[in-house]
């Protein structure tokens, strides 16, 4: 199990997605569990700050629990140019300019492990006791690649890789080792935060990776800061019917207080001198959580429906299911007697909860996968009512 | 009326061709695939007294099983301990990621069965599936 926490700034614009760190209650889980399921890697909190066309992403990993590694997948909208660790501070400022005076603050750690599959390994980098893993690949075959590497991957991370590579191939794996956090003296609760550079042209905040491994019944508590030059577009909008789980915390010109305390912590050096603040609080059952944040930080006010999750892309999605192979199988008698007939498919669902989706109804056609059985009826009822349509109007002409 | 019988037949056939793909329904033989952790189909019929072959081939990254046997049989390997079965019993049998692994089961008289895996979390996630028996 794994949990989330946050704390910190940044500058440009970008999408911060899990957890909080010092004061905040903000924690949420991260995702994948090592085979002892005992220990989780918590992401604690997420700055997604965006200038320049770049995005600054910050989040912070704490280990919890026993056991010797585990680890988190964090899907990423780009490859990152720069890997380094955080600033030591600033998702716990972004926290306490968001949970003021209270003082108080827990500290969240979290811890991530292993690495290396048939998925494409972009960089791997070593930062305190975490081995970070840039990976580029479809769902199945980074999920290959989690699983190879002592990933206990939950019955819902199929889904949710598949998701997530349809957007884009390129994930975060972290994976803790207990032993060098040991050695560095680190203790449970430490956060490591991790800060990521990726061009991007809009930020964007994976969400629903939130509610991995959790039951859907299971509520995300998880805080997420936006740096921005100007106040975003924000998809789904926090507060707003389809993003009712998201919990508006503010949104206004950032103070020169705050902008000025971040710029001075590691890596924080890029902040212009004025940037939009947004936060929120992502309070959402892991069963809603089916979406994340698009944000167009461009000014055009038009933030992406696919990064939002809400309509599959387009373009063709990277492969995602490879062939099988076919390993033992007991050779028992099979007598046939009576006819065998399959129905009722299930479903594979993908974006919001039925009762959730308010996309418009071109939207939807745009984006919902065309059964081959429907597709084929359908063109049998077209094919029928061309034949009608022939046959009525050579009757007329006879007829005449 | 001419009309309306061609307008049907052809509508049928369009129907029909997307239906047919996925089992053979005269030989016994039952395809299932496993898909982001639940079973395509969620539902199959079989008649009694026949031994049913499921061809079961999981597209997943991740490990699963397929267990067939009526709701006690769900229920005790929901509980058990057992991760590992090698398919020497018949209709349990573990379906490692990325593979296509075959099972039989007799079916003996009309009765209701279920399909499941009951790796942890996985049954409650919804990997389950309905067999009916009829006649």
């Amino acid at each position: 199990m794994a949990r989330r926490l946050m704390a910190l700034v940044g500058m440009a614009a970008a999408a911060l997605l899990a957890a909080a760190v010092a004061a905040g209650p903000a924690m949420a889980c991260a995702g994948l569990v090592t085979p002892g399921g005992n220990v989780r890697l918590v992401r604690t909190g997420t700055l997604a700050a965006y200038h320049g066309g770049l995005e600054h992403y910050i989040t912070s990993f704490r280990f919890e629990g026993g056991g010797a590694e585990f680890g988190s997948i964090v899907p990423l909208p780009g490859i990152p140019t720069n890997i380094e660790r955080g600033g030591d501070w600033t998702l716990q400022r972004l926290d306490r300019e968001v949970n003021p005076p209270q003082a108080a603050a827990l500290d969240r750690a979290d811890g991530p492990q292993p690495a290396a599959a048939q998925a494409e390994v972009i960089e791997e980098k070593r930062i305190d006791a975490l081995d970070i893993t840039i990976l580029k690949g479809g769902g199945a075959s980074v999920g290959d690649w989690a699983r190879q590497h002592g990933f206990k991957l939950t019955p819902d991370a199929p889904e949710v890789l598949d998701f997530y590579a349809e957007r884009s191939p390129i994930f975060m794996a972290a994976t803790f080792d207990a032993q060098a956090a040991e050695d560095r003296g680190q203790q449970q609760g430490d956060g490591t935060p991790i800060h990521l550079t990726i061009p991007v042209s809009n930020p964007w905040v994976p969400l629903r990776i939130l509610g991995l491994g959790d039951s859907s019944d299971t509520k995300i508590d998880a805080d997420v800061y936006l740096l921005t030059d100007r106040a975003p577009a924000l998809l789904p909008q926090p507060g707003t019917p389809l993003g009712f789980g998201l919990i508006p915390l503010r949104s206004e010109q950032a103070s020169d207080q705050l902008l000025s305390d971040l710029r001075t912590d590691k890596g924080m050096g890029w902040m212009p001198q004025s940037m939009w603040f947004t936060a929120f609080r992502v309070g959402e059952e892991a069963g809603r959580l089916r979406y994340d944040l698009a944000v167009d930080a461009s000014g055009r006010g038009q933030p992406s429906m696919v990064w939002a999750g809400l309509r599959r892309p387009t373009k063709p999605a990277p492969p995602t299911t490879r062939p099988t192979t076919h390993p033992t199988t007991p050779a028992t008698p099979t007598p046939t007697v009576a006819p065998t007939t399959v129905t009722a498919p299930a479903e594979i669902a993908l974006g919001l909860p039925p009762d959730q989706v308010i996309a418009p109804k071109r939207a939807d056609a745009e984006s919902a996968p065309v059964d081959l059985g429907v597709a084929l009826m359908g063109a049998g009822v077209l094919a029928g009512a061309a034949v009608a349509t022939v046959l009525v109007a050579r009757r007329r002409l006879l007829s005449r | 009326m001419k009309v309306v019988a061609v307008f049907a037949a052809v509508a049928a056939l369009g129907a029909g061709a997307g239906c047919t793909a996925r089992s053979d329904a005269a030989s016994g033989v039952v395809n299932i695939e496993i898909h982001h952790s639940r079973f395509v189909p969620a539902a199959v019929s079989v008649g009694s007294r026949q031994t049913v072959r499921f061809v079961v081939r999981n597209t997943d990254p991740i490990d699963h099983e397929f267990i067939v046997g009526d709701q006690a049989t769900q229920d005790r390997h929901e509980h058990g301990a057992d991760d590992h079965h090698d398919g020497s019993v018949p209709g349990e049998i573990s379906v490692p990621a990325g593979t296509t692994v075959t099972t039989t089961y007799y079916v003996d008289r009309r009765r209701q069965l279920l399909y499941g895996c009951h790796l942890p979390g996985h049954w409650a996630y919804g990997m389950r599936g309905v067999i009916r028996v009829s006649s």
